[in-house]
């Protein structure tokens, strides 16, 4: 018995740490395409960029772990081919590691930009502990950051910039920030609230080049509409792309990533997919979908770990999400795209309140800033059975909490 | 460095020091003890660093924050008067001598 598992970060790490914890007593092989321990990465662009932690800080376990679980940690020595009739993986080192079960957890990369101008220095990007590593030293003497991309990453490195003294404008695409996650009252309120900031936030800006002072150093952005913003430092933040190749060179189906059945199987029974890489159908007949986040990531690993040691369980965890951008923490239950209505639980002047999204009868998620309960009470809503109306969400004297505990499954007895 | 003791679900013992200012959590992942998932890295969203506090500390550690008693709602082992999350605790030289115990299970 030999699980080889493709990638560290929370998804492969996860499913090794639970493939161990589980019992599973044969060979565990993690390997990392970076060098270095595997790490976390949430406090890549919130507590790291802020300086509230260190990079040796992030790492999930010590090496100690490693040893100590009979986890084969190979770091810094990527995976080139995956053969399926043979069933082994070839490394970039010539190592060839044959495999009873494997585990595709191999992430997703940066989007790249595509205009004149990337590789200028002074123009980052973040992903990567090391991207971290250096936006967090350059942070600190910027004047000027331009930010391209209003998702969760590029307002994070906003609002870490803003608290460094920089004068920072968020460049984004479309009409709203936050687009693909949150509602646009949400959206609205955190965007609000960097604007309160001293943070320029423009929406709509379509980059055509990035500037170049003339010394091969970035001195700003061009939009197409001709017009520029000044910047010593630009970070693009513009989302990001599963890595599928190593699995369509397989031959392993992909559809916006790799397509996995409900127990995060891919067509081979001898492979699975999991994390931000795998697109796995909804429960109960949902669309398929990729999910990017730390949840799906660990979740998906406990659901492929229990699957490997026999369970036949399908995946079926609540989505949840956080972000933290200046005084505002936004914790998101479930999946609100496609919701027909948003109704607002608390006080939003006092910048602590909730979004219930809505399509018809049924709650899609639930989107919190500085509302923790709501949240908490919201993920239980939704992986129960209750149902909740409208005028229930909105008057904040209902019950959440114990409305989701009345919808909970019984006991098993 | 405050002396703090773990004590794994099947009994055994380790006692490790700590640094002030870092968290139960921390103290137990940076020592190798087992039995402690915090997967979501210390952001009080999930609740897989349960541990139960000896009983004589109950009283002594600063309180739970709501959103701490909220979290503990959801543990994969029992809810009991001695559960706190372990990113929750800050390590600080009024800990000499803690002694926590891990649960069974925290997935």
């Amino acid at each position: 018995m030999t699980t080889v598992i493709v990638g560290a970060g929370h998804a492969g790490f996860q499913g090794a740490a639970t493939l161990r914890q589980r019992g599973y007593e044969g060979a565990i092989t993690l390997v990392a395409g970076e060098l270095g321990l595997p790490y976390q990465r949430p406090p890549l662009s919130k507590d790291l960029l802020h300086g509230e932690t260190t990079a040796e800080a992030v790492a999930f376990r010590p090496a100690a772990f490693y040893e100590k679980k009979g986890i084969g940690l190979r770091a810094g020595d990527p995976v080139t081919g995956i053969d399926r009739g043979a069933r082994h993986v070839d490394l970039a080192s010539g190592t060839r590691l044959p495999y009873k079960q494997l585990v595709i957890a191999t992430g997703a990369r940066n989007r790249e930009l595509a205009v004149p101008g990337t590789d200028l220095d002074g123009v980052l990007a973040l992903r990567s502990l090391t991207e971290a590593k250096a936006l967090a030293e350059r942070l600190g003497a910027a004047r000027s950051v331009a930010v391209i991309g209003g998702g969760f990453i590029g307002l994070e490195v906003a609002a870490a910039a803003n608290q460094h003294g920089a004068r920072v404008t968020v460049i984004e695409a479309l009409e709203r920030t936050m687009a693909r996650v949150v509602s646009p009252l949400m959206a609205a309120h955190v965007t609000g609230v960097h604007e309160q900031h001293g943070t320029a936030v423009m929406l709509g800006g379509r980059v055509a080049a990035l500037l170049d002072d003339g010394d091969g150093r970035v001195a700003g952005v061009e939009l197409k509409d001709g017009s520029r913003v000044e910047a010593d430092l630009v970070v693009v933040a513009v989302g990001i792309v599963p890595d599928v190749e190593l699995a369509d060179a397989a031959g392993l189906r992909l559809e916006n990533g790799i397509v996995v059945d409900e127990h995060l199987r891919t067509e081979d029974p001898a492979i699975w997919a999991i994390g931000d890489c795998a697109a796995f159908p909804l429960p109960n007949g949902g669309a398929r979908v990729r999910l990017e986040s730390v949840q799906n990531a660990a979740d998906h690993a406990r659901t492929a770990a229990a699957g490997i040691l026999g369970s036949s369980i399908p995946y079926d965890a609540t989505p949840w999400f956080w972000t933290n951008q200046h005084s505002c923490r936004v914790q998101i239950a479930g999946l609100v795209a496609g919701h027909d209505e948003a109704v607002v639980r608390g006080d939003r002047s006092a910048g602590a309140f909730s979004v219930f999204c809505f399509r018809g009868d049924d709650l899609l998620g639930v989107e919190s800033v500085n509302a923790p309960r709501d949240h908490l009470a919201a993920r239980k809503l939704l992986a129960g059975r209750t149902t909740l109306s409208r005028e229930q969400a909105a008057d904040p004297a209902s019950d959440l909490k114990a409305l989701a505990a009345a919808g909970q499954p019984d006991p098993v007895a | 460095m405050p002396a703090v003791t773990y004590v794994s679900a099947d009994g055994a013992r380790e006692q490790v020091e700590l640094a002030v200012g870092t968290t139960l959590k921390d103290g137990a992942l940076e020592n190798g003890i087992d039995g402690i998932v915090a997967e979501c890295g210390g952001n009080a969203m999930c609740a897989t660093c349960h541990v139960y506090v000896d009983e004589a500390w109950i009283e002594r550690l600063p309180e739970r924050s709501e959103v701490e008693d909220e979290l503990l709602e959801s543990t994969a082992s029992e809810r009991t008067a001695a559960s706190r999350l372990s990113c929750q605790i800050k390590v600080s030289d009024e800990l000499e001598g803690l002694v926590v115990q891990l649960p069974e299970e925290q997935e």
